[in-house]
């Protein structure tokens, strides 16, 4: 090979190499709402955003660890996510101007959990389940926003994340996003679908994020929806997070059963909730007992899947 | 030497057949109280009538059942070999641990002091024991499968 092809070979990889650069920095860079879409945001109803603050359970992560009865509400943070990435901390998301996330507007909200994106354009972790929040309507999100700005505002920082290289480049998830990041829905509803089911994919797919625990993930983090509530490993500990498909291993329970059970912790096998979910099940005991009815059916109506996790000894 | 290897074979037995115990006996309590809170479920969600007789019968064996739950007895430190869902948590939290299992002693221990007298007071007095249930076992179970 002549000294003027290996320059050349040379040349066109350094273009080749500069090339991909660039669209992966692309690729990567925040995908923000389009501006007309923030400022087509209505403007939010406090009382219906209470709803949705149980609905999408953010004190089941944010608020202080330990915390109970009306404490719940102060979402200073400081949760720990033990993860095989790294350790995640639940930020203060209370309406402290400085701490919290009180001095931003509803389009910062409203990106944040649409696009996963912060005000100041860094990509958030998939920790904050915004891969199921941005299946969520804007009505909604912006109620969410007005109800969080009642609450109170609790001021102080929590600890930072502690992840291991290379999950410390938050601008990967761009890419991530680009793989994983879908308003649509995951589960089709044929055309004679009731109203109740579909109202029930919403909450759950959307604002209730039952996926985010209840599907297993690949090596990137992100949910096989192929498994789709098929039940996975737990995020932390050695435990399982159990399959609520009708599937084999999965929920044989009725729909009057599943919304019982969300409503009092009570299962039909006469046990009770426990694990993670026990804040979820006090957030879903909150909602108007429709929601859990709507929740119920559509976890009737979803694919049967095997257990998505491994069989143990 | 053989005495010695005969000891520890005799001591090795002793202490697995002391902790085989517990484990299974706990495990009874709470299938004890699992099926005296089925029939008062099914009153409080309206699937069977209120019925004096069903509820007064089943908050007794709930009583018991639950008055059983001996701390000391059935959760010693270390018993956490074979088929458990109790987490390590409760010998690193003993006295959180057994101020919630007291806490449903008590409330159990009233409920059943004065009998629910129609559905919305099946509804009430599982409310308040359903809360105990979750509490303990948000941190100090885990179901391995």
């Amino acid at each position: 090979m002549s000294k003027s092809t290996l320059g050349r070979l040379a040349l066109v990889l350094v273009v080749l190499g500069v090339a991909g650069g660039l669209v992966l920095f692309y690729l990567s860079g925040p995908n923000r709402l389009p501006r007309e879409a923030v400022a087509a945001l209505p403007e939010g109803d406090a009382a219906r955003g209470e709803r949705m603050f149980w609905a999408a359970g953010c004190t089941s992560c944010h608020t202080r660890p330990g915390a109970k009865g009306d404490a719940i509400l102060e979402l200073a943070g400081g949760l720990e996510l033990k993860t095989p990435f790294g350790t995640f901390v639940a930020p203060n998301i209370s309406s402290d101007q400085q701490d919290g996330i009180g001095g931003w507007s509803a389009g910062d909200f409203a990106n944040a959990m649409l696009r996963g994106v912060a005000p100041d354009g860094s990509h958030y972790y998939p920790a904050f389940p915004y891969a199921s929040y941005a299946r969520m309507r804007p009505a909604d999100i912006v109620d969410l926003y007005a109800f969080m700005r009642t609450l109170p505002a609790v001021a102080g920082v929590a600890p930072g994340h502690k992840l291991a290289f290379p999950f410390t480049i938050r601008r990967g998830l761009g890419l991530w996003k680009q793989l994983y990041l879908d308003p649509e829905p995951v589960i089709a509803l044929g055309p004679d679908a009731d109203e109740k089911t579909r109202a029930g994919r919403y909450l759950v797919e959307g604002p209730g994020h039952c996926g985010e625990c209840h599907t297993p993930r690949a090596l990137t983090g992100g949910l096989k929806t192929q498994a789709w509530l098929a039940g996975a490993v737990a995020a932390e500990g050695d435990g399982i997070v159990p399959n609520i498909t009708p599937g084999e291993g999965g929920l044989s329970w009725s729909a009057g059963d599943i919304a019982y059970y969300l409503e009092s912790g009570f299962t039909p096998d006469f046990d009770t909730v426990g694990g993670a979910m026990v804040a979820v099940q006090k957030n879903m005991a909150r909602l108007p007992a429709e929601d859990r009815e709507a929740i119920a059916a559509y976890l009737k109506a979803v694919p049967p899947r095997p257990n998505g996790y491994p069989v143990r000894n | 030497m053989k005495r010695v290897f005969l000891a520890g074979a005799l001591l090795a037995v002793t202490a697995s057949l002391s902790f085989a115990g517990p484990v299974e006996d706990r495990q009874a309590v709470m299938k004890a109280m699992g099926k005296a809170l089925g029939p008062l479920a099914a009153i409080a969600k309206g699937e069977n009538a209120f019925d004096a007789g069903v509820v007064e019968q089943n908050l007794t064996a709930l009583n018991e059942a639950a008055q059983k739950l001996d701390v000391a007895v059935l959760f010693p430190e270390g018993s956490t070999a074979g088929e458990t869902a109790a987490l390590p948590a409760i010998w690193e939290n003993m006295a959180d641990f057994q101020e919630r299992a007291d806490k449903l002693k008590a409330d159990v221990a009233d409920v059943a002091s004065s009998m629910p007298a129609d559905q919305a007071g099946v509804q009430a007095a599982l409310g308040r024991i359903g809360q105990n249930c979750g509490g303990c076992h948000e941190n100090y179970r885990m179901k391995k499968n």
